[in-house]
């Protein structure tokens, strides 16, 4: 057969396959596998990806807008310091906030090993603890919002400080990260409810737990970059 | 590789979050003691890649995963580089003409 005939004749459906929005389900998930990992594991590569997208955006964006201004950048150091007997130490809350997630990232690897040897009851308390740490970092965030909106005067539009575009880039990025935290701790929990009432016991298969340490190690990840970029800078 | 997952020991995420700690503390220190120009940068980002490469390395154990899925998560984050370089210039480009009309 020549270049030609199958321009002109292209070759019809393979026998067996199947039309309609079936076969649209079929022909997509017809066992082709090129990871050899579980389709979970590389879904949420995947979605991590696009997220490591979504967050540079925001970063780059926020690069844009503090080298395009005019108007001094409010310091960092100064902003962030908190007073801790008379005296300002800087960016103090936000180094607490980096050690307590990078527990998090700890316990979280813990729980994922735990998993693996399917230790159950040790990585869904592995689990709950790793979920608390989030949650007490997503509270000293909601306590670092408040004493800037209302003591500092930092507004997303406006600040007292410096360039106006201060406030914009800060609350969006901590915002979103925020909003990761938050769904990774009911994410967590779930799952620990989950591994605690047995419901992988069945198969044996805790790779769950694995996915859902990628998820959460991400939203550390993340946290570094922010760290560097925003509140370092 | 079985199907229950990964098996590394205990130690070794314990080394890690350990690293993690000592760097973290290294980047805070950075800013305490009010090291500017060049040296603060490159001390901030060594530190920042440092950190992400042992979480996505160690603790996401990418460090084990075959090549194929470390290329296909890895690779695409490069082409951000380049919408860095163009954003930067372009910024630049914006303060410059801000400087000579707004001012």
């Amino acid at each position: 057969m020549n270049s030609t005939v199958s321009m002109t004749h292209p070759p019809s459906t393979p026998v067996g396959a199947v039309a309609g929005w079936r076969g649209l389900v079929t022909d997509w998930s017809s066992d082709r596998e090129a990871f050899h990992v579980s389709w979970g594991k590389a879904m949420m590569w995947i979605f991590l990806l696009s997220d490591t997208f979504v967050f540079s955006c925001f970063l780059i964006g926020y690069m844009t807008v503090r080298v395009s201004t005019t108007v001094p950048w409010p310091n960092p150091s100064q902003v962030f310091a908190l007073n801790v007997g008379g005296a300002d130490v800087p960016l103090l809350l936000i180094a607490i906030m980096t050690f307590v997630l990078i527990s998090s990232s700890g316990t979280m690897a813990m729980a994922v090993n735990c998993a693996s040897r399917r230790d159950r009851i040790n990585a869904a308390a592995l689990m709950i603890a790793t979920a608390t740490l989030g949650e007490t970092f997503v509270g000293m965030q909601a306590f670092e919002w408040s004493k800037l909106i209302l003591h500092e005067g930092v507004l997303p539009w406006g600040n007292p400080m410096g360039a106006a575009q201060f406030g914009s880039a800060f609350f969006m990025i901590t915002g979103f990260h925020g909003l990761h935290v938050t769904v990774g701790v009911i994410y967590l929990l779930t799952v620990a409810t989950r591994l605690l009432r047995g419901r992988y016991e069945q198969t044996g298969n805790y790779q769950i737990v694995e996915i859902a340490g990628l998820y959460w190690h991400f939203v550390d990840l993340v946290w570094v970059f922010i760290f560097a970029l925003f509140y370092l800078w | 590789m079985s199907s229950t997952g990964q098996q590394h020991p205990i130690s070794l995420y314990l080394k890690v979050w350990g690293l993690l700690f000592v760097l973290s503390t290294l980047s805070y220190l950075v800013d305490y003691f009010h090291f500017q120009g060049y040296l603060r940068g490159g001390l901030i980002l060594s530190f920042m890649l440092l950190k992400a490469g042992l979480i996505v390395g160690v603790f996401m154990h990418m460090a084990w995963e075959r090549l194929a899925l470390i290329y296909a998560i890895l690779l695409p984050p490069l082409a951000l580089l380049a919408l860095v370089g163009l954003m930067a210039a372009e910024a630049d480009h914006t303060f410059i003409t801000r400087l000579l009309f707004f001012r």
